[in-house]
């Protein structure tokens, strides 16, 4: 199901530096109109209904509905981000509604360790950074396959 | 830098764009999680006075197939050896591979999921008496590397709350490589051999897809890893539906065309399948497979992978269609195989599958278990998560 964009939610992130959902999606479908200063998906076919988009918009003005030719209407999926978890609410054509909160992290964003300061020795050791540095040697097979 | 996706909307393409040239030693192209990974080594084994430059077509935070997340982690070597994991893949694939290369994967592979833990990736834990925890419970059994127990499903999968994975690892990676050595939103299309040294590759075309700018690279060496290629096979819809497929559709076989229009050698491309997936939503099958042990099912109810329909067939491929483990392509192919024979269609039993594991739970654990039903697909391919919320589908209750 593609994603599309509430128009009156939508403030085409005004007053950020980017736009989010343009910036984030992975098969470049988000565009901005600058008339109207509204984004939209301008190849909802195209569309992998990755979600990123929903999960990136500040102001949660995307969601995502089923594809028309295959997915009956009336149901959706929402998820919120938070900075250790996901909290997704599902809603059942039904009327059923299941809500599932999943971890997504355990670090703080930005703090992922890059070793940056890393220097590493013996490029013919076969070895990864982290694996010299760990005093490691690369390991022959030891019995035949 | 990441290039400005400043809000000014889609500009206007021009008759002559501007032409940047640019010049290397090392270029990667491609900004996934292979690229990824490439970045987090390359600068510390660089010399001072070398350059490198990463080019994606999209943003590293979310581009490549783990955009969406991925629930598992599909190799971990941990109490197995690299030979045995040499044995599985030269099985699963047919005796049609290089076993040089997968007993390398072999012997590394661990060493980057213990980067993926450190990075913030949540991996879950069995606690001492084997039960699991989840990727935030379970850091308190330690963590991989210090000797702390995956949760497996199968031999080699561990299994992880992934929705994130490929913020973190693209995170650590741009850190790593340092924003001014990466080009977002530059589509690369053709790759340059040198006009003096035959067969030496020597860079790479490609425009912006947020300015009018065509970027010549040059490069004295080059790694390229765009993805493999969908749609071969036309999906199941050709309406809006396209966009649905397993792998994202926006992986289109560049990396093996532009590096076999310069004379790239492509190896282990020989055993090739479509893979079984949950119908119309191509849900991916792993974890109700090995987590859920769940069953699939013909038209006429049975398990047919233990009838002698099926065994029959499979001794057309011994000495790998009479493994103990069945290659996954011939997995594939009995299901085919019972479509042409008239059984079909081939849903997955979920419903038996969640009844058995249910029989010794609690309320509490049931409820448990239902969300991790639900997270396999929601950390991963949300779009069959809402196909079950669309066709009013309960896994405990229905199968698919």
């Amino acid at each position: 199901m593609p994603s599309f964009v509430i128009q009156e939610k939508c403030d085409g992130c005004k007053g950020g530096d980017k736009t989010a959902c343009m910036y984030i999606c992975p098969n470049d479908l988000m565009v901005l109109d600058p008339n109207v200063m509204k984004a939209y998906n301008q190849e909802p076919d195209q569309c992998w209904e990755c979600f990123s988009c929903v999960k990136i918009c500040p102001t949660q003005a995307i969601e995502v509905r089923g594809y028309a030719d295959f997915v009956p209407l009336g149901s959706s999926i929402m998820p919120m981000l938070g900075t250790e978890d996901v909290m997704w609410t599902c809603k059942f054509r039904n009327g059923m509604i299941k809500r599932f909160k999943f971890p997504i992290r355990t670090t703080p964003e930005g703090q992922a360790n890059a070793y940056a300061e890393m220097k590493s020795q013996d490029i013919e050791s076969n070895l990864l950074c982290t694996e010299e540095a760990d005093g490691r040697s690369y390991r022959a097979p030891q019995e035949l396959a | 830098m990441a290039l400005p996706n400043k809000p000014v909307g889609e500009i206007k393409a021009v008759r002559d764009p501007e032409v940047e040239e640019r010049e290397v030693d090392i270029l990667i192209v491609g900004g996934g999680m292979a690229a990824c990974g490439a970045a987090f080594e390359v600068k510390k084994w660089m010399s001072d006075d070398q350059s490198v430059l990463l080019v994606d077509k999209a943003a590293m935070e979310r581009s490549g197939a783990v955009a969406q997340g991925l629930s598992a982690i599909n190799t971990f070597i941990g109490e197995n050896t690299p030979e045995d994991y040499v044995r599985m893949v030269r099985n699963d694939l047919m005796g049609i591979v290089r076993e040089d290369l997968i007993y390398d994967l072999g012997v590394h592979v661990d060493d980057t999921v213990y980067l993926f833990e450190e990075w913030g990736l949540p991996i879950w834990k069995q606690d001492e008496q084997g039960k699991t925890l989840d990727g935030k419970k379970g850091q308190r059994m330690g963590t991989l590397k210090e000797g702390a127990k995956p949760v497996r499903t199968g031999k080699w999968q561990a299994m992880i709350n992934g929705e994130s994975y490929k913020r973190i690892v693209a995170e650590a990676a741009k850190l790593a490589l340092g924003e001014e050595n990466i080009l977002e939103r530059v589509f690369i299309v053709d790759l340059l051999l040198d006009a003096n040294v035959e067969n030496q590759i020597a860079g790479a075309v490609g425009f912006s897809v947020r300015e009018n700018k065509v970027y010549i690279i040059k490069c004295k060496t080059m790694m390229v890893a765009c993805g493999g290629a969908v749609n071969i096979y036309q999906p199941r819809s050709v309406g809006e539906g396209k966009g649905r497929c397993w792998y994202p559709v926006w992986n289109s076989g560049s990396t093996y065309t532009m590096c076999m229009r310069v004379g790239a050698e492509l190896t282990m491309m020989e055993n090739r399948f479509t893979p079984s997936r949950f119908k119309d939503g191509y849900g991916p099958v792993g974890a109700w497979f090995l987590l859920f042990k769940a069953k699939a099912i013909n038209g006429l109810g049975e398990s047919y992978v233990a009838s002698d329909a099926a065994k029959a067939e499979l001794e057309k491929y011994a000495p790998y269609g009479t493994a103990a483990i069945t290659p996954t392509c011939l997995r594939n192919h009995l299901m085919l195989f019972e479509m042409k024979e008239g059984r079909g269609p081939v849903m997955m039993d979920t419903v038996t599958a969640l009844a058995e594991l249910g029989k010794s739970m609690d309320k509490k654990e049931l409820k448990h278990l239902e969300s991790e039903a639900w997270e396999d697909f929601l950390d991963m391919t949300c779009g069959q998560a809402n196909l079950w919320c669309a066709t009013n589908t309960e896994p405990e209750k229905k199968n698919s």
